[in-house]
């Protein structure tokens, strides 16, 4: 174990850098700067909602009533399960459980792979009742006594809202794919408790891919429910 | 001063190995600066050519030489390929790239790859901006205002929307790799306050690259999908509203434009304290002025915006914000003054771009505080004022501060000096030119001349027909660098390693440098521009 350790420390570490210690903290430091990029990449999205969602309150509560709040949730613990396995599979490459790691880490890419497949079914739902903006979108309420008061404005939501659940979906595919590529690399020996800094970031963009929809869920499908 | 001139072919990074796959494939920041340098410079002649279409067509006071349309298309051309292809990467990019690996002691960058995929994403952004300029051109003006953008205009904007958010993310990776590295690269004993001000200034320019660049990214995003899918966020027809747009926009395109200048900031500190063989003054307040400037620039952006719609008090507040960001750009232009007092100011060419940036800038800079104040504002707004005051700033502040970089560290680049009498007499023609060109825009915007149309009334003809005069002067000004810099690499005498005979880390390995930069890594025991207790000779090589 140890001599395959210090092969792998040896054959990662780049030519720019002194030791494995300072390759380490700069790939990680490197990740959170990424994310700070993606907070603001979201945050254009969030700040149309806010604004919007003040404007034009009642549109976006009657929008946010054809949400469904089963499959939401669902999705939201499917989420937070796959961030418990990331999690997992980051401690068993710390500790060079490459085995474990590949398991916890497909657990993880399943959760990804039926998020998808939920939100997918939700996307077909809401096609199906003209709920996408553009030439033929068409809302109404579920209560036929209260009419849409405001489809306009609601198209906006749905226009938020494609773009947003459409924008972390994509992070999901891309998520996904990179957590693939950490189970090949795992599986053929790249990493060892002296270097897994690949799997620590992409464990960091997960989470980073997690939250953002744990912001989504409340905002988009809960916020407003009460007051229908 | 300068060491012998060596004979005997060293290996450097431009003769390590040949061929293009050497090149293109190149993780060495050195190559990908060069790079940048030769794809920055065709977009900067391909908006020169545009910007000359303008100035020809305003010759005349009638509509004569383009239509109308085409005129705005010549100009959101001008703006696209100059802003987001040119000024954003040019001092960074190139001088950046190259030099803070260098500055910091530092064998790379921290993500030597990533900086590779910049490039090729900068040549992806910047191939799709172009064809979509090449099949029939944009005319939303680079600014790409809604619903005008999403709805109304027949021109190809989601092409060049989308050429610009790939390009953001080249300059996402570049900003990235640079806070990485100047926290996590520096030579032993290389404190934050014994960093040279290029690095700071990077520093802080890369803070709004990594902050500010995302949000358009987004933002041009929801722009290419309003116009592809007919939704409507920004589209008031559709309920969507337009002003929010223009604070998304400017929220991103006001940082921008110091990411634009802070780079150009931190190479003027560099010139200044070599030529003036002094300390810079007041080391710390330029350091962190930058940091001041980055930080207020996020809280200015609706000064864009004052006869748009925003209520009154809005206008107030971003107002004063705007106001306050005099504070620490005045700050670094007295500091580079007081640098030079008492100094032994040597006038070599980058030293002469140095004085045009100062000058220049300030009057861009005070300009801006004329268009910050409410009322005055009103009065200029969308005239020939405003294009004069942020052409003073980004031609003659930011292109300026780049010709010195260029012409500072090509020695260390190339190995080769560039021709000084030549030099010098550019750095006259870009001054006189682009004055020429420039400062009657002042006049014409105050007296009341729009700026986007292609025709005007005939008593504004004089001042435009001398415009047009000094942007010839100042395209000869750019022309004859372009020339001499290539004659130099065959023909230029062969560069000392310290050239200047300046203090910096990048001075103390060869020139050309090792494709490793150093051979051993320095050790840093003195601080930033110690010219006066630390002559040249002593400094050498830590072991």
């Amino acid at each position: 174990m140890a001599t395959s350790d210090i092969q792998v420390a040896e054959h990662a570490l780049q030519h720019h850098f002194a030791d494995m210690e300072q390759q380490r903290e700069t790939s990680t430091f490197g990740m959170w700067m990424f994310l700070l990029t993606e907070i603001m990449f979201f945050g254009g999205l969030f700040c149309s909602y806010l604004v919007y969602r003040a404007s034009y309150y009642q549109a976006f509560v009657e929008g946010s009533q054809k949400m469904n709040i089963t499959l939401g949730a669902t999705n939201t613990a499917v989420l937070i399960c796959s961030s418990l396995t990331m999690a997992l599979a980051v401690r068993c490459a710390q500790l060079g459980k490459t085995k474990m790691m590949a398991i916890l880490l497909g657990i993880t890419m399943l959760f990804g792979f039926g998020f998808l497949g939920i939100k997918g079914v939700e996307y077909h739902e809401h096609w199906e009742h003209h709920e996408f903006p553009g030439p033929n979108f068409h809302f109404q309420t579920d209560d036929p006594a209260h009419p849409a008061t405001d489809p306009v404005h609601t198209e906006i939501y749905y226009s938020l809202y494609w773009a947003m659940t459409g924008l972390h979906a994509l992070h999901m595919i891309i998520g996904v794919g990179l957590v693939a590529w950490i189970i090949i690399a795992g599986l053929m020996g790249a990493y060892s408790p002296s270097y897994y800094s690949p799997v620590e970031n992409v464990g960091l963009y997960w989470h980073f891919v997690d939250l953002v929809w744990i912001y989504l869920f409340p905002l988009l499908y809960l916020i407003s429910k009460k007051h229908g | 001063m300068a060491t012998a001139v060596q004979t005997v072919e060293r290996e450097n990074y431009l003769n390590s190995n040949y061929g293009i796959k050497s090149w293109l494939l190149t993780t060495d920041h050195k190559r990908i600066a060069l790079l940048y340098l030769i794809s920055i410079t065709a977009m900067f002649w391909i908006g020169g050519f545009f910007a000359m279409m303008i100035r020809l067509e305003l010759l005349t006071p009638a509509g004569d030489l383009v239509s109308s349309d085409t005129y705005n298309k010549l100009f959101t051309m001008h703006g696209i390929i100059m802003v987001f292809f040119f000024l954003i990467p040019s001092v960074p990019a190139v001088i950046g790239n190259f030099v803070i690996p260098l500055m910091v002691g530092a064998k790379d960058l921290a993500f030597p790859r990533i900086n590779l995929l910049s490039w090729y994403i900068y040549m992806a952004g910047a191939i799709t901006a172009l064809v979509a300029m090449v099949s029939g051109g944009v005319d939303t003006g680079w600014t790409f205002y809604t619903p005008f953008s999403t709805t109304y205009s027949n021109t190809h904007v989601i092409g060049a929307a989308i050429g610009i958010f790939i390009a953001g993310f080249s300059s996402i990776f570049t900003g990235l790799n640079f806070i990485v590295t100047i926290h996590r690269m520096r030579a032993p004993g290389l404190t934050w306050r014994r960093l040279p001000l290029f690095c700071w200034s990077n520093y802080a320019a890369a803070l709004i690259m990594v902050l500010g660049t995302p949000v358009i990214a987004i933002t041009l995003l929801l722009v290419a999908l309003e116009r592809a899918f007919n939704i409507g966020v920004f589209n008031p027809q559709l309920g969507g509203d337009p002003l929010l747009f223009q604070h998304l926009f400017w929220f991103y395109s006001h940082p921008a434009v110091y990411i634009m200048i802070l780079p150009g900031m931190g190479v003027i500190s560099e010139v200044v304290t070599c030529f003036s063989r002094k300390r810079a003054f007041g080391y710390e307040f330029v350091a962190l002025a930058s940091i001041a400037i980055a930080v207020l620039g996020f809280l200015v952006w609706a000064h864009h915006m004052f006869v748009a719609g925003i209520s009154v008090y809005a206008a107030l507040v971003f107002s004063l914000l705007s106001y306050l960001v005099a504070i620490p750009s005045a700050v670094k232009v007295f500091n580079w003054t007081a640098t030079m007092y008492k100094g032994s100011i040597r006038y070599e060419t980058p030293m002469l771009y140095a004085f045009g940036f100062i000058g220049l800038f300030t009057v861009g800079g005070l300009t801006g505080v004329f268009l910050a104040s409410l009322g005055l504002d009103v009065h200029v707004h969308d005239t020939y004022f405003v294009v004069a005051h942020f052409h003073y700033v980004m031609v003659g502040g930011m292109v300026m501060a780049y010709m010195a970089g260029l012409h500072f560290w090509w020695p260390k680049i190339t190995g080769r000096m560039y021709p000084e009498g030549f030099a010098k007499l550019s750095a006259l023609l870009v001054f006189v030119g682009f004055n020429t060109t420039f400062f009657p825009q002042f006049v014409l915007g105050y007296m009341g001349m729009p700026r986007r149309y292609h025709a005007y009334p005939p008593e504004f003809q004089v001042l435009n027909v001398l415009s047009t005069a000094g942007a010839s002067i100042l395209a000869v000004g750019y022309v004859m660098p372009m020339i001499y810099f290539l004659w130099s690499l065959r023909y230029g005498e062969i560069a000392p390693p310290n050239p200047w005979n300046a203090v910096g880390l990048e001075w103390m390995t060869p020139s050309p440098p090792p494709t490793h930069n150093f051979d051993e890594t320095p050790i840093v025991t003195w601080e930033a521009y110690d010219y006066e207790h630390q002559p040249q000779e002593e400094v050498t090589v830590g072991h």
